[in-house]
């Protein structure tokens, strides 16, 4: 396989960011973690709106990645981490063949509710599971990887360089799948989806295949997030959390398979420090970033990379 | 359109990265040790909880942290700061979420180097960060979640204190209170948020009047959502049971609305409600919540604390700060930064020097300290746990001087209602309550 330019320019980054895991302060290790975690779900929302449509939702697929390593922790006594991310994978790619049969029949507005609905479903039924800990929540145990784990206080590094190494082989399968017939058939339907049937397309079925492969992304940033903070709770399923990776989502952009994970760590940097210095208003500070972000820069942070070529040609 | 793959990327995705870790690390090293005893707060400063409970809490810390600071309490803590070294408190909003609570509670830790953590009212974030609090050998104490699942989790804990109670002991506490008060009533309801909270709360009700009072039947459980507001249906639904008793562990905004409510549609002049949070609204029911109503402050605290020169010292100091008496939350928490301070200044090291979290931990392992609630002994969970007794009282509202209190309070020691070691609350509770000792 041969990578291009900006394949290899990820994986250096990648490579790069891994380094600096090693000098980095432990904390910012750990937020970067939270941060790519969160990208992946982030991912997962932009490949749906290249495809025209805006998921307030995703949480549900967040929640079922997160809710699955979680349970085959507890229930399954399963602690080995690759397993782990693919049963929650698998779960969520199930739960998404089944859902997207409805949910592809919607566009627009619909779609949004309709996504927003089934998160909450699944957030409703686990408040109401009083043997999940409700709405505490439960902890999830601790990690291996093919029967080794990590010293006692080295486990947020460990997986800070296991989460680096899977984003960058999601950043680079992203990136080949954003310009495979599949990935522009989805920008296709979104300009025109009349069009893309006189071509002889089913807009369904791409849009069910996107779904599912959005589903699965989303599952696994949700199983990251849940080996890394070592918790779960109903919360991950809730619109709030859905909103968020709408909001990352927008501040990244669409245009470029990085900009998620550069909005989630900028997301991340920004609201820490916003807690820190305005303990009592930080949310106002993400409130006027995201204002700025839609003056300033309407197609997301990523436009600063592209910006001055862009306004050349216009 | 996007021809973004030949002129994008270049060095502007490293660049920022590297100005990120830059700018980060930077910080770090600004916010180094400075000889002050920093002490991270942790409490609702958005959300629905803040007004109630984040709120208060918060202007406890600092009424309390100004007057160590000064040295100006009563003994036995009229030294100066924490250990002779001056507190600085760094405080951060529990809204967002166990796993966003986890990452701020390391940058706590690791970016902010504070000394020691105090806060956390949801049991979600108290049940996510004690695992965390372990692994990074960092002093924490919780003031207010009240999950019985803490140290069933955490089996062996080491820098994990809570000076608060088990929720068991309010719904144990107020069955026990309903015994002495009310050996007659026969239909019990209940009302409460369909949460963790408002489950193990009526859970461990239940099983307690099973128990205490085999003679009353359950006769209605309603659960709204949390933070619905309206209760119209769930009002009728209970008042056509005609219960004696309607037992609620509604908190907040909701616990008033409840009362609101159900006075205005006549159910509390039938029924006597049993609130177990109702104390943090003492202030505010006014004329609208019927005499009688039993109501609790989740322990000794708020209107229920004792009337010792510590606890006038804090009252009036809170009361000329922000105009208002402290309600519970701002006992617990004032209770467990004085617990916090009592250990450090046990620790046994040089005056003026910040102990280490593992010298605090030994020395605040079965502590027994004064507080604004009285003596408070860290009796359970080997020494991590504080055991006190728990107070139930009825409103009582005094039209003349438009101020409301509680009469008829009867206080439960801390051996009658706290389940011992080695066995879980509901366990406890099921067995008929072997080896407590009650007044």
């Amino acid at each position: 396989m041969r990578l291009d330019k900006t394949e290899l320019i990820l994986l250096a980054v990648a490579a790069l960011l891994a380094a600096g895991g090693w000098i980095a302060p432990q904390w910012l290790v750990f937020l970067l973690t939270m941060a790519l975690a969160k990208a992946m779900v982030v991912q997962g929302v932009v490949m749906q709106m290249r495809a025209g449509l805006v998921t307030f939702g995703q949480g549900l697929f967040f929640c079922v990645g997160g809710y699955a390593v979680g349970m085959s922790g507890h229930f399954l006594n399963i602690s080995d981490l690759a397993l782990l991310l693919v049963i929650g994978v698998g779960a969520a790619v199930l739960l998404a063949m089944i859902l997207g049969l409805l949910m592809t029949r919607y566009r627009e507005i619909f779609f949004a509710m309709l996504s927003l609905a089934f998160s909450m479903i699944l957030y409703g039924v686990l408040v109401k599971s009083s043997a999940l800990g409700s709405t505490d929540g439960f902890n999830v145990k601790a990690w291996t990887l093919f029967g080794w784990s990590p010293a006692s206080g080295q486990g947020p590094l460990a997986l800070f360089m296991i989460i680096i190494a899977c984003s960058a082989v999601l950043a680079v399968l992203l990136h080949r799948y954003s310009r495979s017939s599949a990935g522009m058939m989805c920008e296709a339907i979104r300009e025109n989806e009349v069009r893309v049937e006189y071509l002889g397309q089913s807009p369904r079925w791409v849009l069910y295949m996107n779904y599912v492969a959005a589903a699965a992304v989303s599952a696994l940033g949700g199983g990251f997030m849940a080996l890394s903070a070592g918790h779960i709770d109903p919360e991950m399923a809730y619109w709030i959390t859905s909103g968020e990776f709408v909001f990352i989502a927008l501040l990244g952009g669409t245009a470029h398979v990085a900009a998620p994970f550069i909005a989630a760590i900028v997301f991340a940097v920004v609201r820490t420090y916003a807690i820190e210095l305005v303990p009592h208003s930080w949310q106002m500070i993400l409130g006027f970033t995201l204002l700025a972000i839609i003056v300033f820069l309407p197609k997301g942070l990523w436009s600063l990379f592209t910006g001055n070529a862009r306004r050349a040609k216009a | 359109m996007n021809n973004y793959k030949k002129s994008a990327l270049k060095h502007p995705l490293t660049l920022a990265i590297t100005a990120g870790l830059a700018l980060s690390m930077g910080s770090s090293a600004m916010a180094a040790e400075n000889g002050k005893f920093r002490i991270g707060v942790v409490t609702f400063l958005s959300g629905p909880a803040a007004g109630p409970f984040g709120e208060p809490s918060a202007n406890a810390a600092k009424v309390l942290v100004e007057g160590l600071n000064k040295g100006k309490l009563p003994v036995p803590y009229n030294t100066i700061g924490i250990n002779g070294a001056e507190i600085e408190v760094v405080i951060i909003d529990e809204a967002g979420g166990a796993a966003k609570q986890v990452e701020e509670f390391r940058n706590l830790v690791q970016r902010q180097k504070v000394d020691a953590v105090v806060g956390y009212i949801s049991s979600g974030d108290c049940l996510a960060i004690a695992p965390v609090a372990e692994e990074l050998g960092a002093m924490t104490v919780f003031y207010d979640c009240g999950t019985s699942q803490l140290f069933n989790e955490d089996k062996t804990p080491q820098f994990v204190f809570r000076t608060s109670l088990d929720a068991a002991v309010d719904n144990i506490g107020a069955a026990r209170y309903l015994t002495k008060t009310r050996p007659d009533a026969q239909k019990v309801a209940g009302i409460q948020q369909n949460y963790a909270w408002g489950q193990d709360s009526w859970n461990d009700f239940t099983h307690s009047m099973e128990q205490l009072m085999p003679k009353a039947k359950v006769v209605e459980s309603q659960m709204p959502k949390v933070f619905q507001g309206q209760y119209g249906a769930e009002i009728s639904a209970l008042s056509v049971k005609r219960p004696d008793i309607i037992h609620s562990s509604f908190w907040g905004g909701d616990m008033e609305a409840l009362v609101l409510q159900a006075n205005a549609r006549g159910l509390l002049e039938d029924a006597t409600a049993v609130l177990t949070c109702g104390e943090s609204a003492l202030d505010r029911y006014k004329d609208q919540a019927p005499n009688g109503m039993i109501i609790g402050g989740r322990g000794p605290f708020g209107a229920f604390a004792p009337d010792n020169e510590l606890n006038r010292w804090f009252k009036d100091k809170y009361q000329t700060a922000y105009n208002t008496a402290p309600t519970y939350p701002a006992s617990k928490m004032a209770q467990a930064i004085l617990g916090l301070k009592h250990a450090a200044e046990n620790a046994k090291v040089e005056s003026g020097k910040i102990p280490a979290p593992l010298e605090i931990a030994k020395a605040f392992k079965g502590a027994t300290f004064e507080s604004v609630s009285g003596t408070v002994q860290m009796a359970r969970a080997g020494g991590h746990q504080a055991m006190q007794g728990i107070s139930y009282g009825e409103y009582q509202y005094d039209k003349a001087s438009k101020k409301g209190s509680v009469q008829n309070v009867i206080a439960f020691s801390g051996e009658c209602v706290t389940p011992p070691d080695g066995t879980t609350a509901l366990e406890w509770i099921k067995a008929g309550f072997p080896g407590a000792q009650c007044n």
